[in-house]
């Protein structure tokens, strides 16, 4: 371990980094432009949220990854392992232990708390990019706030969905001011974003983007008067924990069109199997 | 009465070469002026510099604002600029494709402007997109589909019908029936004028077709290597040209 420097990244990368930090949490929702490292790993695989973290992390921190809710698929235990070896800092797989969260594609079930730090990985940090492709244009059109053409996504779901088909990516409103993207994450998790007490970090490594949510942010996603905006879900329970009101994968079980639905969050799940909760399929009649 | 646009002293160079010297003119509410000129001879630059997509090295283009009376668009803020591009003023490329977004449906074509000025209701903006489309003549059912499956007469009526929706006073238009058949151009300028006269719409139309102006110019300029060589009357400068290159172009016109 000790042939890295702590976290990887070198102290001038990681002072560069938290300033950018420190400008996006200055103002909520604006992209800060950075200078990207090449990372050990492929761009798609959170290069952008591995800096933020190394950036943010000290050795006494406690660090959780996530990859779609789940602690244990392959992105989630290489980017633990990666900074087990070049920090040397204590990692966990529960939420509410952890002082520093990477995920990807989900927020936790469990409700953070001040102290907390989320960093999620940004595919594409732009908004309006399959709109308007010009950055030079995009830019002006946030300094600008002109946003009319992020509604215009949204009609075109309604036109040809009948209802706003968005259902992951969902754009949001920070502050009444810039329009963000709220990385890959299911719509479900929206309002979870805004008014939250931890500290959300977003970075884009191949887009070379950081932007930050401060704790207790207001965060809006965007809807139409008659058509408002629904945080939706399977209608199912979770199959293994019974959880109601938990975002759900669904799980093929066969090739005779069995399937079932289980949290995404295997930590809370896991959590609420060992309290003694348990769902229809758990164990005893799984196919 | 205040002009609804006066232009005064617009010159624009490309480097050592003209692209518009020195062009000032007034336009009144409710009047539409034709350019003409042949290619290269500085319309659609003067167009450009009026409309702000191209910064002009001197003159000024005062706008008669609704809220606060004749303003200068060159000197006026960014921000206020483009909010006048899309209420009060609108702008219809000569091909179709370079004012439409592609990808989007008709109707989202038609919505744009109305949710870019802050319009939030879903069924209101399909309502008055469907209602454009019918006023361009184009089928209701058609709403959803993209403007790739439309022809090109179709496509110059969706981008017009995009462009009025929010009511502007002033409309620039670049070679509106460029590239379009001799039918399909006649019924465009018949909608064109119908619309200009019933909406009392003010317009600057840039074209190299006579018989465009001849429909629906009140007033005509003719350009020459940047410079306008004559003005007046459309009928006046058609039918007695002064000019040595106003009566050769006026005489160029194949007579069928």
């Amino acid at each position: 371990m000790s042939d890295y420097n702590f976290a990887y990244l070198d102290e001038q990368t990681k002072r560069m980094i938290r300033r950018a930090i420190l400008k996006g949490l200055a103002i909520p929702g604006y992209q800060v432009p950075f200078a990207s490292r090449e990372m050990p790993m492929p761009y798609g695989w959170g290069t952008g949220g591995v800096q933020v973290s190394a950036a943010v992390m000290t050795p006494q921190d406690r660090f959780k990854v996530i990859d779609q809710g789940a602690d244990d698929t392959t992105n989630a235990v290489s980017i633990r392992t990666f900074f087990e070896r070049t920090a040397g800092v204590a990692t966990t797989t529960k939420t509410s232990e952890a002082s520093v969260i990477q995920t990807r594609h989900r927020i936790p079930e469990e409700p953070l708390s001040e102290g907390q730090i989320l960093v999620y990985q940004v595919p594409i940090p732009e908004p309006l990019r399959f709109l308007e492709p010009r950055e030079s244009e995009t830019r002006k059109m946030h300094s600008l706030a002109e946003y009319g053409l992020m509604h215009v996504k949204l009609y075109e779901d309604i036109s040809r969905h009948g209802h706003i088909a968005t259902s992951y990516d969902y754009p949001v409103k920070v502050e009444g001011r810039y329009v963000m993207d709220p990385s890959p994450i299911p719509k479900f998790d929206n309002p979870k974003l805004g008014d939250m007490a931890a500290i959300q970090l977003f970075g884009a490594g191949r887009e070379q983007r950081i932007y930050a949510l401060p704790p207790y942010t207001q965060v809006v996603s965007l809807d139409f008067e008659d058509h408002p905006f629904e945080a939706s879900k399977p209608d199912h329970p979770c199959a293994m924990c019974g959880a109601e009101n938990s975002y759900l994968d669904e799980v093929i079980t066969d090739d005779a069109g069995r399937r079932m639905f289980v949290c995404s969050d295997t930590d809370f799940c896991e959590a609420r199997q060992v309290a003694g909760h348990t769902g229809t399929m758990n164990g005893k009649d799984a196919a | 009465m205040t002009p609804l646009l006066s232009v005064q002293g617009i010159t624009k160079f490309y480097g050592q070469h003209i692209g518009c010297k020195d062009v000032g003119f007034d336009l009144y509410p409710g009047e539409v002026m034709g350019i003409v000129g042949e290619s290269g001879s500085g319309k659609s630059t003067l167009l450009n510099c009026m409309a702000g997509h191209l910064t002009s090295d001197a003159g000024a283009v005062v706008f008669d604002t609704r809220t606060d009376g004749p303003r200068d668009t060159v000197t006026m803020s960014e921000p206020e600029r483009r909010m006048l591009s899309r209420t009060d003023w609108a702008f219809v490329h000569q091909h179709a494709r370079d004012g439409l977004r592609m990808g989007v449906s008709a109707g989202g074509n038609v919505g744009e402007r109305l949710m870019a000025v802050g319009e939030r209701h879903y069924g209101d903006i399909r309502a008055k997109a469907t209602d454009w489309l019918g006023r361009v003549e184009i089928d209701a059912t058609r709403v959803d589909d993209r403007p790739t499956t439309f022809s090109g007469g179709m496509q110059q009526r969706l981008q017009i019908a995009r462009n009025l929706v929010t009511g502007p006073r002033l409309v620039f238009m670049d070679e509106p029936t460029g590239g379009l058949d001799v039918s399909v151009q006649a019924r465009l300028l018949d909608l064109l004028r119908g619309l200009v006269r019933d909406m009392g719409l003010s317009a600057i139309i840039v074209t190299h077709d006579l018989a465009v102006v001849r429909l629906l110019a009140d007033r005509l300029m003719v350009m020459k290597d940047g410079h306008v060589v004559e003005a007046g009357l459309t009928d006046q400068v058609l039918d007695d040209p002064q000019h040595a290159y106003s009566q050769l172009l006026v005489s160029s016109v194949l007579q069928v």
